[in-house]
């Protein structure tokens, strides 16, 4: 469904590149988490997924095709994308926010029909806004707003999910309703998930797999049990971990407490 | 506010604009009565009062539903671009480019009645051209806030320009510049008319064709993209499409202010923010309320006549006010 082939990015003015060579694929029916370090690289991947940054070498595709040569009204119809920040412009509802996701389906001239509708309610019934319907999106807290913009992705009727930090501003419940949200639609509906996450615990519980990145380059991308070493992560983030194996064979993740160092802070100037 | 549901919006429109053309038909140096304009419009009735109606003010009132209609579709579709709601037709560096043209043919002399249009026209294009260009960043893209500062500071460059030009010009040569450029649909014609209109469709329909992406854009450009809008191809067409109207508003009446800030506003807060509603709401409002607004300007102190930019402002400023506290008390409650 998704695949970046050694794809190397580098922005304008920067001194290295964000993606040196990175490789990654999501099939359907598939959970991939994609996880590292602030700065690895995360978001850039996802961008690279999508066609919106040129790359310097290598290959992405969606759905078998280049995804820079995809009209974007078309990869809008294959893939639903809840991104990390949004603010609209101008005040909207709910159900105006969520009919947005019908947009690539209708075109510029024809108005929403029954079967728009249809979707439009079901995804709010799914990423459980519908009681939020007619509210301002202005007057909803960050994860009232998050659910609905999720809600706007399922009324894409997407083939494939790309969620960035999709649980940052969720409380224990809602994050937990919408990771079994995912994993609902990729067992049942065959969907691709891609998930970018901070929550490692999360990623590992939910996700097929995990891809860790850092520095823009490939670290891992195995099974969450596999990726989650203690050597790796501490190396990786910095920071020591320890992981533990629960009952149920997965993997959770404790970060050490660890007072910090003059070394720490000056690292951090 | 609460907003209007379809049925009596689209009624008030339909209302307001022919109440709008009535009053713009019967209003001027010599009042009518409804019912002579009514007569007029049928062809019947004498002879001065046919020609009152039909010669003279019915182009006035056609150019000012037009230039009316343009600059409030040209706001809306410019406000939804640099997701500004302050963004106006003329911040876009069009007036200082438009100025500085006219200002510069009544200087050099230029005569032809349609010096000053033409000149303006130029002069708006120039500044289209250098803002486009300063706004173009890394691969391409237009970048909306490069578009606006760069829109203030051409108009800025623009404005020191036509005041300098105006301090060492004489006197009467720059006092009609002046004018001019203030605002006014006296004297176009239907030629003038029919020259808008023919221009301003083509202009019209590339917006029209991008309201979807419009009502995305509202959300933020990767957002937008996201949900299927080609961000880039709308930016340019939106700009290039609204510059051009509001090029052509002013080369066919100077410069009319307010229309193009108050009216998309107006209608988003009656009506919401999808711009396919909008646009032509906003078309049919921006054209009603320059109509009344030049009857106005025509009949206040008949027969001097106050330039319609003047009042457009004398009476959208207080309009716009109430409206905002009207929303703003909604938004606090």
């Amino acid at each position: 469904m998704f695949e970046l082939a050694d794809v190397t990015i580098r922005y304008a003015g920067a001194a290295a590149p964000s993606l040196d060579g990175a490789s990654l694929r999501v099939a359907a029916g598939e959970c991939v988490a994609l996880v590292g370090p602030n700065g690895a690289g995360k978001t850039t991947a996802l961008r690279a997924l999508l066609g919106l940054v040129p790359l310097v070498s290598g290959r992405a595709e969606v759905m078998g095709r280049r995804s820079d040569g995809w009209p974007r009204d078309e990869i809008a119809r294959a893939v639903g994308v809840v991104g990390q920040r949004e603010e609209p412009a101008f005040p909207i509802t709910v159900r105006e926010a969520v009919e947005m996701g019908r947009y690539a389906h209708v075109g510029p001239w024809r108005s929403l029909g029954p079967r728009d509708r249809e979707a439009v309610e079901r995804a709010m019934r799914r990423a459980d806004v519908t009681a939020l319907a007619d509210r301002w999106v202005e007057t909803l807290s960050g994860g009232e707003w998050q659910r609905v913009r999720v809600a706007r992705a399922l009324a894409q009727e997407p083939r494939a999910l790309v969620l960035d930090e999709p649980t940052a501003s969720l409380d224990l419940r809602h994050e937990m309703e919408l990771f079994e949200l995912v994993a609902d639609l990729v067992r049942r509906d065959g969907l691709a998930a891609l998930i970018v996450s901070h929550h490692l615990n999360m990623a590992a519980r939910f996700a097929d797999r995990l891809v860790l990145l850092a520095e823009g380059r490939l670290v891992a991308d195995a099974a969450p049990v596999e990726v989650l070493e203690p050597e790796r992560l501490s190396a990786v983030f910095g920071w020591p971990v320890a992981v533990q194996r629960l009952s149920d064979g997965s993997v959770q993740l404790y970060p050490e407490r660890r007072p910090l160092t003059h070394q720490d802070g000056d690292r951090n100037r | 506010m609460k907003r209007l549901s379809r049925g009596p919006f689209v009624a008030f429109l339909v209302v307001a604009w022919i109440a709008a053309v009535l009053v713009g038909l019967a209003v001027g140096g010599t009042p009518l009565a409804p019912r002579e304009v009514l007569a007029a419009l049928a062809g019947s009735g004498d002879d001065t009062t046919r020609g009152i109606v039909l010669s003279l003010r019915l182009p006035r009132v056609a150019l000012g539903a037009l230039v009316g209609g343009v600059l409030a579709v040209a706001g809306a579709a410019l406000q939804a671009l640099v997701r500004n709601p302050l963004a106006d037709p003329y911040l876009l560096g069009l007036s200082g480019g438009s100025g500085l043209g006219a200002v510069l043919a009544i200087v050099v002399g230029v005569e032809s009645a349609w010096a000053l249009p033409g000149a303006a026209f130029a002069g708006a294009l120039a500044a289209i051209v250098i803002v486009y260009r300063l706004a173009i960043v890394g691969g391409g893209a237009l970048d909306s806030r490069i578009l606006l500062l760069a829109g203030v500071v051409v108009g800025a460059f623009a404005g020191a320009l036509v005041s300098g030009v105006l301090a060492v010009a004489e006197s009467t040569g720059a006092r009609s510049a002046m004018l001019w450029l203030m605002g006014g649909l006296g004297g176009v014609g239907w030629a003038g008319v029919a020259a808008l209109a023919v221009y301003a469709a083509p202009a019209l329909a590339v917006i029209a064709r991008e309201a979807r992406s419009l009502d995305l854009l509202a959300l933020g450009e990767e957002p937008a993209g996201h949900l299927g809008a080609d961000v880039a191809r709308t930016k340019r067409r939106v700009y290039l499409a609204a510059s051009l109207l509001t090029a052509a508003a002013v080369a066919a009446s100077g410069l009319i202010g307010f229309v193009g800030l108050a009216v998309p506003h107006a209608v988003r807060m009656l009506r919401g923010h999808d711009h396919r509603g909008l646009l032509p709401s906003a078309f049919v409002l921006g054209g009603a309320f320059l109509m009344v607004a030049d009857a106005g300007a025509r009949g206040m102190f008949a027969p001097l006549e106050l330039p319609v930019g003047v009042l457009t402002a004398l009476v959208g400023v207080p309009l716009f006010a109430v409206l905002l506290r009207r929303s703003g008390r909604k938004a606090a409650a």
